[in-house]
């Protein structure tokens, strides 16, 4: 372990990594209940090709990103309001799309090589600059949440009744999707483009297996998603295997776990 | 002295017009039941009231020091609902938030919270999961919610869709009784034999007929007969049609 932590790079992982998964869990238990999943993917697909884009400009990529992604979140949301266009195949549309241009500019520029790190990530990937941004990035998600927690809830359960008693529910959606696209952007360098999502549904699936208020939900979602996040890093890191998918299938293994506990539990 | 009162409205949607020329006034104590015909603009009257959508023309107005966002509402239960990992007090103690809003609850909110879910007789459920429990269950939880909104006025849409027999007789057991507690009740119904047991007045909508009046006048006006497959029970009248239809 302090043979692990004696490398910079891997102390801007951990960092950025605890930061993004807690916001993440935070954010995925809304979106699961909202059935917003697909969002996450599909943004983290336009992350990936404005990150291609930026690569390719010489542009710091977070830069690039953040504005790109918090637009495409808010057409995504609209998309999935507006009940006349299927938000579904919007989000296939929009996310294959993205990663096309991507792709075609990266290699037309000749970035092969990085091609790998922004789709699977890389702990490599995470400069000085952007693991400050990453922390006040998180933050700023962490206190917006706490801030408007009750409300978040109330809107989520019912947005007909929050809309009767005076609450704007578009209003909460946009903060919704603000902080969607933000996490997503932060950890798309660490966990990759196509693992990202991952880390925004699972803590909270794996929450609700077994917690039944919405206040533990939270809660352990946001714990475990720390805790996957750990020992994926830490197992990346001695099995010399990429971070991204180790802590994935950390992820996993605690769905499955807690499923099976949830299992017995319910035959007893 | 009127609660909400209604005049001229002009209501529809997606550029159809649902609802024209509406009058009428809602008073305090009222037990009112809006019945009609699936498409017949009841659930747009209701979500004027609740200003979700506005008027084309005409005007609500809310007296009584009663404002829009303290209308308490009891709406159909959604898809998300069901599985939405949420304990009971969670989701009453979400009703307060039009009076205050802060990060965490005050020691108000959760008293108010508390009463509530006793008028209710919800109390013993407190800590229980949401999704775990029966339709009638659900219903008294949302109804906790709704008082907490509001002092004066709830608004019910279908209240008890989905509910079997015992339930839905338990529920207008309540509703009645917080309507003689002094709390205006508009129920949107299909139902108009049972809402007729209930109300003390009924707004019928049709195409573009209404009637409006107490549910005594309803039953022996001529929509109000042609819906009723029962006759009125009271001695005073002397209904034309008296026994023939049963």
């Amino acid at each position: 372990m302090i043979e692990m932590l004696s490398y910079n790079f891997m102390i801007r992982a951990l960092i950025v990594g605890t930061l993004v998964s807690l916001c993440a869990a935070l954010l995925g238990v809304i979106l699961v209940l909202k059935r917003y999943s697909m969002i996450g993917d599909g943004l983290s697909h336009v992350g990936f090709g404005a990150l291609a884009i930026a690569a390719a400009a010489n542009i710091a990529p977070l830069y690039v990103a953040i504005p790109v992604v918090l637009l495409a979140a808010f057409c995504l949301l609209r998309l999935s309001e507006n009940s006349k266009i299927n938000g579904d195949a919007a989000i296939a549309v929009i996310s294959s799309t993205a990663v096309a241009t991507g792709v075609i500019v990266a290699s037309v520029t000749g970035l092969n090589t990085d091609l790998n790190s922004y789709l699977f990530g890389s702990v490599l990937a995470t400069s000085n600059g952007d693991a400050v941004m990453c922390v006040v990035l998180s933050i700023v998600v962490i206190l917006l949440f706490l801030l408007f927690y009750n409300k978040i809830f109330a809107v989520t359960f019912d947005e007909s009744f929050s809309k009767a008693c005076g609450t704007r529910p578009s209003v909460y959606n946009i903060i919704i999707a603000v902080l969607t696209a933000l996490t997503i952007v932060i950890g798309m360098r660490i966990m990759g483009t196509l693992l990202i999502s991952a880390l925004i549904i699972f803590p909270s699936l794996t929450a609700m297996r077994l917690c039944k208020s919405f206040k533990s939900v939270m809660i352990t979602a946001g714990i475990l998603s720390v805790i996957c996040f750990l020992l994926g890093l830490t197992a990346s890191y001695y099995l010399d295997i990429p971070t991204g998918p180790t802590v994935v299938v950390s992820n996993c293994i605690m769905l499955v776990i807690f499923w099976l506990v949830s299992k017995i539990k319910a035959c007893r | 002295m009127p609660l909400i009162s209604c005049s001229n409205l002009k209501m529809g949607y997606e550029g159809k017009i649902v609802i024209s020329d509406l009058t009428f006034d809602i008073n305090s104590g009222d037990y009112l039941c809006i019945v009609g015909e699936n498409g017949s603009g009841k659930t747009t009257l209701m979500k004027g009231l609740l200003g979700l959508i506005s008027p084309i023309s005409g005007k609500i107005e809310y007296l009584e020091g009663l404002k829009q966002r303290y209308i308490g509402y009891l709406p159909q239960q959604t898809s998300i609902q069901k599985d939405f990992p949420c304990s009971v007090l969670e989701v009453v103690l979400s009703g307060t938030l039009n009076k205050k809003f802060l990060p965490i609850y005050s020691k108000e909110q959760k008293n108010l919270a508390l009463e509530n879910m006793e008028k209710v007789n919800i109390l013993d459920l407190k800590k229980k999961s949401f999704q775990e429990l029966s339709g009638g269950q659900k219903q008294r939880v949302l109804l906790a919610r709704a008082l907490c909104a509001t002092g004066k006025l709830l608004i019910l849409d279908e209240p008890i869709t989905g509910l079997d027999p015992i339930a839905s007789q338990d529920l207008y057991d309540l509703i009645g009784k917080l309507n003689k507690q002094g709390i205006t009740i508009v129920m949107v119904s299909h139902d108009i034999t049972t809402s007729v047991k209930h109300a003390s007045h009924i707004l019928h909508m049709s195409g573009d007929s209404y009637f409006y009046g107490t549910t005594h006048q309803y039953m022996h006006s001529e929509i109000g007969e042609k819906f009723m497959l029962r006759d009125c029970p009271c001695d005073k009248c002397s209904h034309s049609n008296k026994g023939d239809r049963l």
